[in-house]
């Protein structure tokens, strides 16, 4: 059956079953392949997306569960015009191998929305769903307090 | 294409070849040049390209895998060093898997030293017996071996590229090369004319290579300083590809289950159900597994778990106990090796005290962040494979035996690699995703594990006991006889990779137990090997990840028996053996600011070890949370000779850390009838943002080898952990994982 989804601001028609996870309808089916898969368990945070604005796991969002707009980290930002929380990213060199952190980012961004200057505690409450089996954690959280002050200054 | 002109300098040669548009500069080898990626015609010999400089601009492969450690990065300064060229003006690709690029560095470090002493003679035996990579076809990256390799190299493919680029200007000018200078990839004559090197690359293929010195440290503008990552905007916008992330038209995905109980076969399998599942296309007897493809891989899961399969029998005992009695057997036997015997380890000496303990330590597995997977397209007389690997020339090898193919049939993309820590230097990813992709002429396939088959299917750390005796005397250490027992990664690896025996000492297995830097005048440690035949491989630092835990677990108890502090006791026997080894104390006791005294409720433990050419030591500070014991701080110090990128050092050396501490916390791989019984990361624990330590690190730079990155910062977490609870609590932790015998705060 076909289902319409509106994933960064385009529409798109797909023809899976509806149990089908969210996750797996953007990397196999639309091709967006920034949010990974880490262990469909709701264990690592890699496969976070933003349902209007709020930051959900895509391996446990079933296709019929969707309801609302889809944010993806390619939505976020592009290479050439990157969001302000992926220039910290990238000015605090965070990531090494990169896989979890197209997770890290979307939780992130989430979490500066909903508390634009977090504590310590604050990020490591909402942060410790997502893991990184590189331990970049340290930088993790530079980059985010300073994505959080640069968010206050513009 | 113009014939191969060449520079001798040492076991390498500098050569440049003509290529469209422009040259190619490059590494090429003694004796017996390896084919040439840039396939050179009938006649010339082979290059081993660098750097290419063309209408495009300027080129570089880095023919390591990129899997975190900054590789790409790194190596394109070195060159851009020598070719004034800045990294942003550079385009960095990952070369295609060719024999030339054979990594000297892995085959220096199998020498029996005990490699801090190395003296300079024994250090360029190391370099020229590691030409004998290029038998074993060794392109790989791993055993933090991936600097050292390219140090000179590298920099000397950059000076020569350089030189040459001004002779072709200076022929040009009618003027002297010496005239010439260069900057920002032009070259600049006095009289201000400047040209790109685009627009002289072509006549400079013309030329013979024209050799440099190097430039000293004191003119570096990029080494030894921090660069910024070249790939870190692909990493934090979603853009970088991983191997799962492949696309090609046309392209299925798969999904696999192989014999849970590891190594043995498949009696049948009945896959009714599956069948007629939504989305699934095919179903696929893969030897000893079954796969499914499908148009999507989450059903392709699914539908893998749904088919009933009769398994055999593991060719090993079944039950964690019983492994761990099978492994101790081999305690039974002449030891392996004996690297070490200093002085009489079978006399108590006189008037001291002796001490024995016993270590045991978990099966871990690798569980990077991104499962393993491998996509492969096979056309009759053409296998292409995309992967993540740490050996891309030995995937193509085995591939093509697997294809029935010629190793030049088959082409391997190497990607990005979602975390290595060892498990993508395995071939079971490329070889069963080849072996599907043969069931399916013609169109592309995807394979990939879910995240429990990865966790069941690995070829893990292996588990390993340690019966340690010492003795202390007047305050310090005066004997230590170590016995270690574990299965070999190097005999498994050697047999899985080539089909041969390893013979003689496995060094590997006795890493960081026969050479901790202390000077100890009765000093005997023997490695005992299992035959046990459940998989193990290279786990992040691989025989110092036991053999570190098992020593500086002991250094500790020793120090204890002898009532002295603990880093006061590592400290005096460092400063005998090997003034680095000391120096790394020195600076985590003043950084922590280390006394001896802690108060109550808070616990602080120290260890040092030295794996890959770098000592490292780290103090860490737990303190009791309600009854539960936190991680508060920890403080590493390493001494690497050299830092060509000292915060790429410090992200690996913490890294490295948490990787150790992970394991120590959580870590296990426990078996129950012969499967493996984790499946997935609530099993299987690791730190997360809320346990982990606020951590500092300082890079030194005083000894006179360069050191390893990646891997030196896992072993001495563990013994460092498990320190300072004892300090805390009063009680040893003679086994891991830690949250068995303590309440660990989560
Ligand atoms: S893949 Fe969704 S939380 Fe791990
Ligand atoms: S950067 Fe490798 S898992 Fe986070």
């Amino acid at each position: 059956m076909s289902t319409t989804l509106r994933i960064n601001g385009k529409t798109h028609q797909v023809d899976l079953p509806d149990d089908v996870p969210l996750l797996w309808v953007l990397r196999d089916e639309v091709g967006l392949t920034g949010t990974k898969y880490g262990c469909g368990v709701a264990a690592c945070g890699a496969c976070t997306v933003h349902i209007n604005g709020e930051a959900v796991r895509s391996c446990q969002t079933t296709l019929a569960d969707v309801d609302g707009e889809i944010t993806t980290i390619e939505g976020l930002g592009t290479p050439k015009a990157m969001s302000i929380i992926q220039q910290a990213w990238v000015d605090h060199q965070v990531a090494q191998c990169g896989y979890c952190q197209s997770g890290q980012i979307m939780q992130a961004a989430n979490l500066l929305t909903d508390n634009p200057t977090p504590s310590d505690a604050d990020i490591e409450e909402v942060m410790q769903g997502n893991l990184c089996r590189c331990g970049t954690y340290p930088r993790i959280r530079a980059a985010i307090h300073s994505a959080a002050q640069k968010m206050q200054e513009a | 294409m113009a014939s191969i002109g060449k520079i001798a300098r040492r076991t390498f040669l500098i050569g440049s070849a003509a290529i469209v548009g422009g040259v190619a500069f490059g590494a090429y080898y003694v004796s017996r040049p390896a084919p040439n990626p840039l396939k050179p015609g009938e006649g010339e010999a082979a290059l081993n390209p660098f750097v290419l400089i063309d209408q495009q601009g300027v080129t570089l492969f880095a023919p390591r895998a990129e899997m975190g450690q900054g590789v790409k990065t790194t190596w394109a300064a070195l060159i851009a060093e020598e070719l004034d060229v800045e990294l942003e003006d550079m385009r960095v690709l990952h070369g295609p898997a060719a024999r030339a690029y054979y990594n000297s560095a892995f085959m220096a470090d199998a020498l029996p030293n005990r490699g801090y002493d190395v003296s300079d003679f024994q250090h360029s035996i190391g370099e020229v017996l590691g030409v004998l990579g290029r038998t074993l076809n060794m392109q790989g990256t791993g055993g933090s071996t991936s600097m050292k390799d390219g140090y000179k190299r590298m920099r000397q493919a950059g000076a020569t590229a350089r030189e040459t680029l001004k002779q072709a200007a200076a022929n040009r000018l009618g003027v002297d090369r010496d005239q010439l200078k260069t900057a920002n990839g032009m070259v600049q004559a006095p009289d201000g004319t400047s040209m790109s090197y685009s627009e002289i690359a072509l006549d400079a293929a013309k030329l013979d290579p024209v050799e440099s010195d190097l430039r000293p440290r004191s003119e570096w503008r990029l080494l030894g300083k921090t660069q910024p990552r070249v790939d870190m905007i692909e990493k934090a916008t979603g853009t970088a590809e991983f191997g799962i992330d492949v696309r090609q038209p046309g392209m299925k995905f798969a999904s696999v289950r192989m014999n849970p109980r590891l190594g043995a076969g498949m009696n049948g399998f009945d896959a009714t159900e599956a069948q007629s599942m939504p989305g699934v296309e095919k179903i696929v007897d893969m030897g000893d597994g079954v796969a499914v493809v499908a148009n999507n891989t989450w059903l392709a899961m699914q539908a893998v778990e749904a088919i009933e399969v009769d398994w055999q029998e593991a060719p090993y005992p079944p039950e964690t106990d019983q492994v761990f009695a099978r492994i101790a057997e081999a305690f039974d036997d002449e030891p392996n090796s004996t690297m070490r015997d200093d002085g009489d380890a079978d006399q108590l000496p006189e008037g001291a005290v002796e001490l024995t303990a016993e270590y045991q330590l978990p099966y871990l597995a690798h569980a990077t962040m991104e499962p393993m997977n491998a996509t492969a397209l096979f056309e009759g007389d053409k296998l292409t494979l995309w992967c993540g690997n740490q050996m891309p020339t030995i995937h193509q090898w085995k591939c093509a035996a697997e294809a029935g193919l010629e190793s030049e049939q088959v082409e391997v993309h190497t990607t990005y690699l979602g975390g290595g820590f060892g498990r993508r230097v395995e071939l079971d990813f490329s070889i069963l995703a080849t072996r599907l992709a043969k069931k399916m002429p013609g169109v592309p396939v995807q394979l990939t594990w879910s995240r429990e088959e990865d966790m069941r299917h690995d070829f893990y750390r292996p588990g390993a006991i340690g019966r340690m005796r010492g003795a202390v005397k007047d305050g310090a250490a005066v004997l230590l006889d170590g016995k270690v027992a574990a299965a070999s990664p190097v005999a498994q690896v050697m047999d899985r990779i080539a089909g041969l025996p390893a013979g003689g000492p496995d060094k590997v297995h006795v890493e960081g137990f026969f050479n901790p830097p202390y000077a100890i005048p009765n000093f005997r440690m023997s490695g005992h090997l299992s035959d046990i035949s459940i998989p193990v491989g290279f786990w992040r630092s691989v025989g110092n990840s036991f053999n570190g835990f098992f020593v500086e677990s002991f250094i500790d108890e020793m120090a204890h028996k002898a009532g002295i502090d603990p880093m006061e006791f590592r400290l005096a026997l460092a400063r005998q053996e090997w003034a680095p080894a000391a120096g790394v104390l020195e600076a985590v006791k003043e950084m922590s600011n280390w006394t001896g005294q802690t108060p109550d409720g808070v616990g602080r433990g120290v260890a040092m070890c030295y794996s890959f050419g770098t000592p490292v030591a780290q103090v860490i500070e737990v303190f009791d949370d309600d009854g539960n014991i936190r991680l508060n701080k920890a403080w590493i110090a390493c001494d690497m000779g050299l830092a060509l990128d000292p915060e790429t050092v410090k992200a690996q050396m913490s890294g490295g850390m948490v990787y150790g501490l992970s394991a120590a916390l959580f870590g296990e791989i426990t078996f129950a009838n012969g499967e493996v019984e984790q499946g997935n990361f609530p099993d299987y624990e690791a730190l997360r943002m809320s346990t982990m330590p606020h951590t500092e690190v300082q890079v030194l730079e005083t000894q006179k080898h360069m050191g390893g990155a990646g891997e030196p910062g896992t072993p001495p977490a563990a013994p460092a952990l498990a320190n300072a609870i004892f300090d805390l609590t009063g009680k040893r932790a003679r086994r891991l994982p830690l949250m068995h015998d303590f309440n660990i705060w989560t």
